[in-house]
């Protein structure tokens, strides 16, 4: 998990103006509903991300944003303002495509000017802004190619550059970055939060990569089945996540069922349907009854591997060690426990020696690193 | 040399002989057609020496530079006319979505797959049963309804490879529906509309049946003409006129070729 931190602006909750308001919104295809009432409020300046699995919502979110769906209930604001009705073209959004959707027959200077010709701009003007536009994406020497003739990441730098040309408000962003490998996603996600910096823009990104919602966004929302599980800043939703789906969605997780046994401040605590006793801490966002159904998520990185030293913590099993993977900076292990349920742990590597298999090991973790979450996704 | 490598092959092997066959068969006529157009003799049967009076007297022919004229003046009407409609068509079929649209979609390019017997005498028992009397324009009329189908097919398979995010984008950019229509989703069509009017064009112009039983005593084609000549006997001049047709019409189809594969190339080189 590399989760570079986002240094967080000088947002203030108080008195941000919102760019983007949904308020209740509701889309349904031919009798299939894709969105099921969100309610969203992304700040002004904000790098917002829509995360969740393909099928969730999150690009029909974004499309009626940008006016290309209506909504089937709901609305719409953007800076205030209703959108019911407003066609694409006059709202103050611009879209930055997954398939970045580049005018073929137009060379990239006439698909960066398209916007602000559109807009009557005027030929000294618009001769600067499309320059600057150039200049930002570092594609100068490319104004007179054609986007066939131009390497994918090029051609979304000249997609990047055609959005922001026109100066709006908000900059939508479809999974920008999909159609790139793994090093050009790298550099173009750098790319990306520096010219958010820079801008001050608000950006809203739909992706289906944790890691890149994680690491360039301010705030989250993370969608499941049309509904929004949670929105939060990144480490909010990595470290306390609301639901067993964020949990499990986010990063890597370890998940044990159970039912509350008894809730003795300060902790909870929970048996597994395995047996497994546990202890939690319990969350602040909901009250854990005796005999209530929750899902227990422990991060592997927060389980240690072999005898705990000092004070026994309170969540120690006995296990046997079923596999051991070294991965240089982090070394992997997955410990079949006693009760039958099957932990994996993520340690850094101390270059200590590393037990052998079908050894038998003590897994230990303390009760805060322990969540109770509900067990299913609270019906809205 | 005896020892031949073994990966050579035989140089006539049973495919390229069959090949060759079959070249021959489609070619050797229009050969022989195109030797015959030269020959200075009246009678096909001799060669009398190479000549161009067959060519020349295709020049002081007015009959067939009316026929021509007709010809041609049904081609372009038939196929600006169905340009526009036959884009209209694909472009509406691509993009909305409507109760019976598969059955619209197959009863547009069913004139493809009609016999062109089938449409000349239909057309030729609508028309006459509504009362229009034949000219040259019941002639455009029946060219229409093929070229419109055929013009509508070209432009619909580009459009199926075209991103469908485009007009959106232009929309998107600030664009009014007509204004992404004409400045984006237009030129990128371009290439598929002007390859498949040339097609039509060659089909228009090729054609006999249809012009035949729908034109009445007004008009006369350069097919028609060229029919009515040959039943008593095929002269060097209609020769003569025929391969000037074959080398225009496989230019033409030559052209819409190249410019359909030159704005693939564009597309795909990414």
């Amino acid at each position: 998990m590399s989760q570079t931190v986002t240094q967080p602006r000088n947002v203030s909750d108080t008195d941000t103006k919102l760019d983007v308001e949904l308020r209740k919104v509701f889309k349904v295809f031919n009798g299939e509903t894709a969105v099921r009432g969100i309610d969203l409020e992304i700040r002004q300046g904000e790098f917002f991300s829509i995360l969740g699995p393909s099928g969730c919502g999150k690009t029909t979110t974004l499309r009626m944003i940008a006016g290309f769906e209506e909504p089937t209930g709901g609305e719409v604001l953007l800076r205030g303002k209703s959108m019911l009705n407003v066609p694409p073209y006059r709202r103050p959004v611009n879209t930055v495509f997954q398939s970045y959707a580049l005018f073929g027959h137009m060379t990239v200077w006439d698909n960066i000017a398209f916007g602000l010709r559109l807009q009557n701009c005027h030929k000294s003007e618009l001769q600067q802004r499309v320059r600057e536009a150039l200049q930002l994406v570092k594609m100068e020497g490319f104004a007179r190619r054609y986007p066939a003739q131009l390497s994918g990441g090029q051609q979304q730098r000249v997609a990047l550059a055609r959005a922001l040309v026109n100066r709006p408000t908000v900059v939508l962003l479809d999974e920008p970055l999909g159609a790139l490998d793994l090093k050009l996603r790298k550099e173009m996600q750098m790319e990306l939060s520096t010219l958010h910096r820079e801008l001050g823009v608000t950006f809203v990104m739909v992706t289906h990569d944790q890691e890149e919602a994680l690491s360039l966004s301010d705030r989250i929302a993370v969608m499941n089945g049309g509904r929004i599980e949670q929105i939060g800043s990144p480490s909010e939703i990595y470290e306390h996540p609301q639901t067993a789906f964020v949990a499990d969605f986010i990063g890597d997780t370890n998940l044990f069922q159970g039912r509350v046994e008894s809730s003795q401040q300060p902790h909870l605590q929970i048996t597994t349907h395995h047996g497994l006793k546990l202890w939690v801490k319990p969350s602040s966002s909901w009250i854990e009854s005796p005999s209530t159904e929750v899902v227990v998520s422990v991060r592997p990185e927060k389980i240690q591997v072999g005898s705990p030293a000092g004070d026994t913590p309170l969540n120690c099993c006995d296990g046997i060690l079923k596999n051991v993977m070294y991965l240089g900076t982090h070394v992997h292990y997955v410990v079949e426990l006693s009760s039958g349920e099957t932990v994996t742990v993520m340690q850094p590597n101390r270059s200590r020696e590393l037990p052998n298999l079908d050894s038998s090991v003590q897994v230990y973790w303390q009760a805060i690193d322990g969540l109770a979450l509900p067990a299913r996704s609270p019906e809205k | 040399m005896n020892i031949a490598p073994s990966a050579a092959k035989p140089s006539f092997s049973w495919q390229f002989v069959v090949t060759l066959l079959m070249y021959g068969f489609m070619y050797i006529p229009i050969l022989i057609l195109a030797f015959y157009s030269f020959n200075a003799e009246r009678f096909s049967a001799n060669w009398g020496g190479f000549s161009l009076r067959w060519y020349v007297s295709l020049l002081n022919d007015s009959r067939i530079q009316s026929a021509l004229l007709d010809s041609l003046r049904v081609a372009f009407t038939a196929v600006a006319v169905s340009a526009v409609l036959g884009t209209m068509m694909a472009v509406g079929l691509a993009k909305y979505r409507f109760p019976g649209k598969g059955l619209y979609r197959g009863i547009s390019y069913l004139p493809l797959i009609i016999p062109d017997i089938a449409i000349a005498v239909a057309t030729l028992v609508f028309l006459v049963s509504i009362g229009l009397s034949l000219n040259i324009w019941t002639i455009i009329a029946a060219h229409i309804v093929f070229c419109l189908a055929y013009i509508a097919v070209v432009v619909s398979t580009r459009l199926t490879g075209l991103n469908p995010h485009l007009e959106e984008a232009a929309l998107d950019l600030g664009a009014t529906p007509l204004q992404a229509f004409m400045k984006v989703l237009l030129p990128e069509l371009m290439p598929a509309i002007f390859s498949g009017c040339l097609l039509a064009f060659v089909l228009s112009m090729d054609d006999l049946l249809i012009a035949s039983f729908t034109a009445g005593d007004g008009a006369n084609t350069l097919p028609m003409e060229i029919f009515s000549r040959v039943k008593t006997g095929v002269k060097p001049d209609i020769n003569a006129l025929s391969v000037i047709l074959i080398l225009v019409s496989g230019f033409l189809a030559f052209l819409s070729e190249y410019i359909r594969f030159r704005s693939e190339r564009r597309r795909f080189r990414q």
